[in-house]
C-alpha cells in the first residue's frame, strides 16, 4: 500500500527539487501526447526544449527567449509580492494594458517631437499607469472589504475594451487609412525601446526585469517590509501582534505589481510590438501568475521559471511549424507543466509511505 | 563526453547559420516551401478555415510533389507573428502568407531582413520590394445581397451585425444599403457593431436584438453561424452566409451568401515565385477573379429577384457595373459622387462615413 504522510514541515529541499521534476514529468507526458498524435515524441520535445537553445537557429532564438520572458518576469516579480502575503492580484494582464496604453499615450501625444527625456516620461507614466488600475481593487478592498480577486480580474476585460476604443478611437494612427491601430513606436526614435546590445533581444524591458529581481531579492531578505510580507503569508496572527498594518501592505503589493505590470506593457508597446492594436494584450498577465508559482514565489527563481516558460512558447511554436504540430496541443502541454507542478507539489508537504501487507 | 557533443553542436549551428542566412530561400530545395500564418485555429468555421482550406487546395493544384505546405495557427497579431514568421524563413520558406490585417508590421519587418523570401499580407495597405497586398472586393458581394435583402423584406427592416469599424466593413454596409434601397425605397437598416471577427455569443445576442427591433433579413459582417441559428429559432427572418456557404442552414434561413475563396490568387502567386516571375503588388480582387465567390441563391427567393441578383453578380464581373456608382451623398448630404461617376480605390479603401439614408454614425 502507498501512503501519503503529512510532513511536520514543508521539506525545503525538495521544494527546489519538484519544478525540475514537474518539467521531467511534463516531457514525458507531452511525449506521450505527441505519440498518441502520431508525432514522434523524441523530436518533438527537442524541438521545443533543445533546438531554441542549441539547436540551428539558436542564433535567432536565444535573442527571442528573453524578448518573450522578459516581461513574464517583470509581471510574475510583482505579483509574487502580493502572493506571499496571501494578496491575490489576478488583473495583471489589466494592468499591463493600461502601462502600455499611458506609456503609448505619453509618446503619441508629444509626437514628433524628438527629445531624450521622452522614453524616461514613457517609462513613468506606463509604471503609474499599472499602479493606478491596481489600486481600484486595492483601495476597495481596504475600504470596504471588497475581494481583490474578482475586482481585478473584472478590471482586465474593463481594461481590454479601453485598449480597443484607444485603438480604433482616440490612438488610432491619422495616416492609417482609416484602419485600428496606433502609429508605429519603433519607428519613432525618442520613444523607441531599443535594444540596450543590439542583437541580443535585451531591450530595456528585459533589463528592467533583471534590476527588479535583485531588488525583489533585497526586499524580501534585507528588508523589514520583505519581512512583513513573507510573515503575513506565513502567519496572519503574528503579523497583526507583530503590528503589521494589513492595509498598508495591500497598497504595497498591489501598487508594486500594477506598477511593474504597466512598466511590462509600455516596454512592450514601445519595442517588440510597436502599436497599440486591439489584440495588444496576448495574456502575458495570466501567464505570469503560472511563472511567478513555478518560481516558488522566489525573485530568482521567477527569472528561470520566465526563460522556462518563454521557451515552451517558442519551442511549441516551432514545433507547430516545423512538425505541424496543432496548437491546442501546444497548449495542452504548457497546462500541463502548471498540473503536474501543482501535483508533485504534494510531496513537499507528504512523504510517500510504502508499506507490505495489510494496511494497520 | 556532454561537454564534447555540445561543442560540436554549437559549431555546428554557427556553420548552418552562417549558410542559411547568406543563400536564404536559395537554399537548395526541390519542393517550394509555402509558409502560411494564422490568426485563428485552422477550423474556426471562418476566416481562418477559408484561408487554410484555400491553402490546402493550392497545393492539391499544383502537386504535393512540388509544394510543401507550412503552417501555424493561433498566432497572436504582434511580436509573435513577426518571430513566427522569421522562424519559417529561416526554415527556408520561399514565399509567406500572412492573413490578418494585424500582421501588417511585422510582416514589413520580417520582409526587411530576408530579402530573398517573398511575402504576402492580406488586407492591408503597406508594401515592400519583396511584399504584397492582397484583399478582396467584398462590397461587391454586398451589392448582390442587398438587392436580395431589399426585395425579400416584409417588414422594411434590415439588421445588419457589423465587426470592427474598419473601411472593408463600412464598405459592405453602404453596398448592401445602396442596393437595398434601389429595390425597395421604403427600406431602414439597423446596425450592431460587436468590436469583434468572431464571437458567437455576442452574434447570437445581436441577431435576437435586431429581430426584436423588426428586422426579418439578417446580414452579418461576423464569421460565425450563430445569426443563422438565431435567425432559424425566431423563424420568418431570413439570412446569408459568411466567409463559409454556411449551406447547412439553407434553404432558409440562409438564402445565399458571400464565399471568401482566395485559393486561385494563392495558386498564382506561388507558380509566380516557381516561375521567377514574383514581384510586389497591391491587389484587390472581387467577383470577377473569382476570389469573392456568391453562394447558391436558394429556392426560397422568387425567380426574378434570383434572376435580378444574378444579373447585378455578372455585370459586376464583366466591369460594366460598380456597386458604388453615382449619384450618391454622404450622410450629411453632401454630395459624394455625381451622376454616372464611380468610386475610385482610393477614397473606397479609407472609405469611413456612412452613405445618404443610414442612420447612426460609424463609430470613431
Amino acid at each position: 500500500m502507498i501512503y501519503l504522510e503529512k510532513r511536520p514541515q514543508p521539506a525545503k529541499a525538495l521544494s527546489y527539487f519538484t519544478p525540475v521534476l514537474a518539467v521531467l514529468i511534463t516531457m514525458v507526458a507531452g511525449g506521450l501526447l505527441f505519440a498518441v498524435l502520431g508525432k514522434n515524441p523524441v523530436e518533438a520535445i527537442r524541438t521545443i526544449f533543445w533546438d531554441p537553445v542549441f539547436g540551428e537557429f539558436a542564433f535567432y532564438y536565444r535573442p527571442q527567449l528573453l524578448v518573450k520572458g522578459g516581461p513574464l518576469i517583470l509581471i510574475a516579480l510583482g505579483l509574487s509580492l502580493g502572493f506571499k502575503a496571501g494578496i491575490w492580484n489576478i488583473g495583471a494582464e489589466g494592468q499591463y494594458i493600461m502601462g502600455a496604453v499611458a506609456g503609448a499615450g505619453v509618446a503619441l501625444a508629444l509626437y514628433p517631437l524628438e527629445a531624450w527625456w521622452i522614453f524616461p516620461l514613457m517609462i513613468i507614466a506606463g509604471a503609474l499607469g499599472g499602479w493606478a488600475w491596481a489600486m481600484i481593487p486595492a483601495l476597495l478592498k481596504v475600504k470596504f472589504g471588497t475581494n481583490e480577486i474578482l475586482v481585478s480580474l473584472m478590471l482586465v476585460y474593463v481594461a481590454e475594451n479601453f485598449l480597443k476604443a484607444m485603438a480604433i478611437g482616440a490612438m488610432k494612427n491619422p495616416e492609417g487609412f482609416g484602419f485600428p491601430g496606433s502609429r508605429n513606436l519603433q519607428q519613432y526614435p525618442s520613444a523607441h525601446n531599443t535594444e540596450v546590445i543590439a542583437g541580443s533581444g535585451m531591450h530595456w524591458g528585459v533589463a528592467a526585469a533583471f534590476i527588479a529581481a535583485i531588488m525583489g531579492y533585497i526586499l524580501l531578505n534585507r528588508h523589514m517590509l520583505g519581512f512583513q510580507i513573507r510573515l503575513t503569508g506565513e502567519a496572519p496572527r503574528a503579523a497583526r501582534f507583530s503590528g503589521v498594518n494589513p492595509g498598508r501592505l495591500v497598497l504595497f503589493c498591489m501598487g508594486t505589481a500594477g506598477a511593474l505590470a504597466g512598466l511590462a506593457g509600455m516596454f512592450e508597446v514601445a519595442g517588440p510590438a510597436g502599436q497599440i492594436t486591439t489584440g495588444f494584450n496576448v495574456g502575458y498577465g495570466f501567464t505570469a501568475i503560472i511563472v511567478a508559482f513555478l518560481g516558488r514565489l522566489h525573485p530568482f527563481g521567477i527569472v528561470l521559471a520566465g526563460l522556462l516558460m518563454a521557451l515552451t512558447y517558442i519551442g511549441g511554436e516551432a514545433a507547430q511549424s516545423t512538425m505541424q504540430l496543432p496548437a491546442a496541443a501546444i497548449q495542452v502541454f504548457q497546462g500541463m507543466l502548471l498540473f503536474f507542478l501543482l501535483a508533485v507539489d504534494v510531496l513537499t508537504n507528504y512523504r510517500i509511505r510504502i508499506t507490505l501487507g495489510e494496511a494497520a | 563526453m556532454l561537454l564534447k557533443k555540445r561543442t560540436f553542436l554549437a559549431g555546428a549551428a554557427t556553420v548552418a547559420a552562417l549558410t542559411a542566412l547568406s543563400t536564404g530561400a536559395a537554399l537548395a530545395q526541390d519542393k517550394t516551401k509555402v509558409g502560411f500564418v494564422y490568426v485563428g485555429p485552422i477550423n474556426d468555421g471562418g476566416w481562418t478555415q477559408h484561408h487554410h482550406e484555400s491553402a490546402l487546395k493550392m497545393v492539391e493544384a499544383i502537386g504535393e510533389d512540388k509544394v510543401e505546405l507550412v503552417y501555424q495557427e493561433n498566432v497572436p497579431e504582434g511580436p509573435d507573428s513577426e518571430r513566427a514568421m522569421t522562424q519559417m524563413a529561416l526554415q527556408g520558406a520561399d514565399i509567406i502568407f500572412s492573413t490578418s490585417f494585424g500582421y501588417m508590421d511585422p510582416t514589413l519587418n520580417v520582409a526587411g531582413k530576408f530579402p530573398d523570401v517573398k511575402f504576402e499580407h492580406a488586407t492591408g495597405y503597406k508594401t515592400a520590394d519583396n511584399m504584397s497586398a492582397y484583399s478582396a472586393r467584398f462590397y461587391e458581394g454586398r451589392a448582390v445581397q442587398g438587392t436580395i435583402a431589399g426585395h425579400m423584406t416584409k417588414s422594411n427592416i434590415i439588421g445588419y451585425i457589423a465587426s470592427v469599424p474598419i473601411p472593408e466593413v463600412v464598405r459592405g454596409i453602404n453596398s448592401a444599403y445602396l442596393h437595398a434601397k434601389k429595390v425597395n425605397p421604403d427600406v431602414e437598416f439597423k446596425i450592431i457593431w460587436l468590436y469583434t471577427w468572431m464571437d458567437p455569443a455576442k452574434e447570437a445576442d445581436a441577431a435576437k436584438t435586431l429581430i426584436d427591433q423588426g428586422a426579418d433579413v439578417i446580414l452579418q459582417h461576423t464569421d460565425s453561424t450563430a445569426p443563422l441559428a438565431a435567425a432559424k429559432e425566431a423563424g420568418g427572418v431570413i439570412g446569408f452566409g459568411q466567409a463559409g456557404d454556411m449551406a447547412e442552414y439553407g434553404p432558409s434561413p440562409r438564402v445565399s451568401s458571400i464565399i471568401d475563396n482566395w485559393e486561385p490568387y494563392y495558386t498564382s502567386r506561388v507558380e509566380a515565385v516557381m516561375d521567377g516571375t514574383w514581384e510586389s503588388h497591391s491587389v484587390w480582387e472581387g467577383i470577377d477573379t473569382g476570389m469573392v465567390g456568391i453562394g447558391e441563391i436558394s429556392d426560397v427567393v422568387p425567380e426574378d429577384v434570383k434572376a435580378e441578383a444574378l444579373a447585378i453578380k455578372d455585370a459586376i464581373a464583366a466591369g460594366e457595373y460598380h456597386p458604388f456608382t453615382g449619384p450618391i451623398n454622404k450622410q450629411d448630404g453632401t454630395p459624394w459622387l455625381a451622376e454616372g461617376e464611380v468610386a475610385d480605390d482610393g477614397t473606397l479603401a479609407g472609405m469611413m462615413f456612412y452613405v445618404e439614408g443610414i442612420e447612426g454614425s460609424v463609430p470613431q
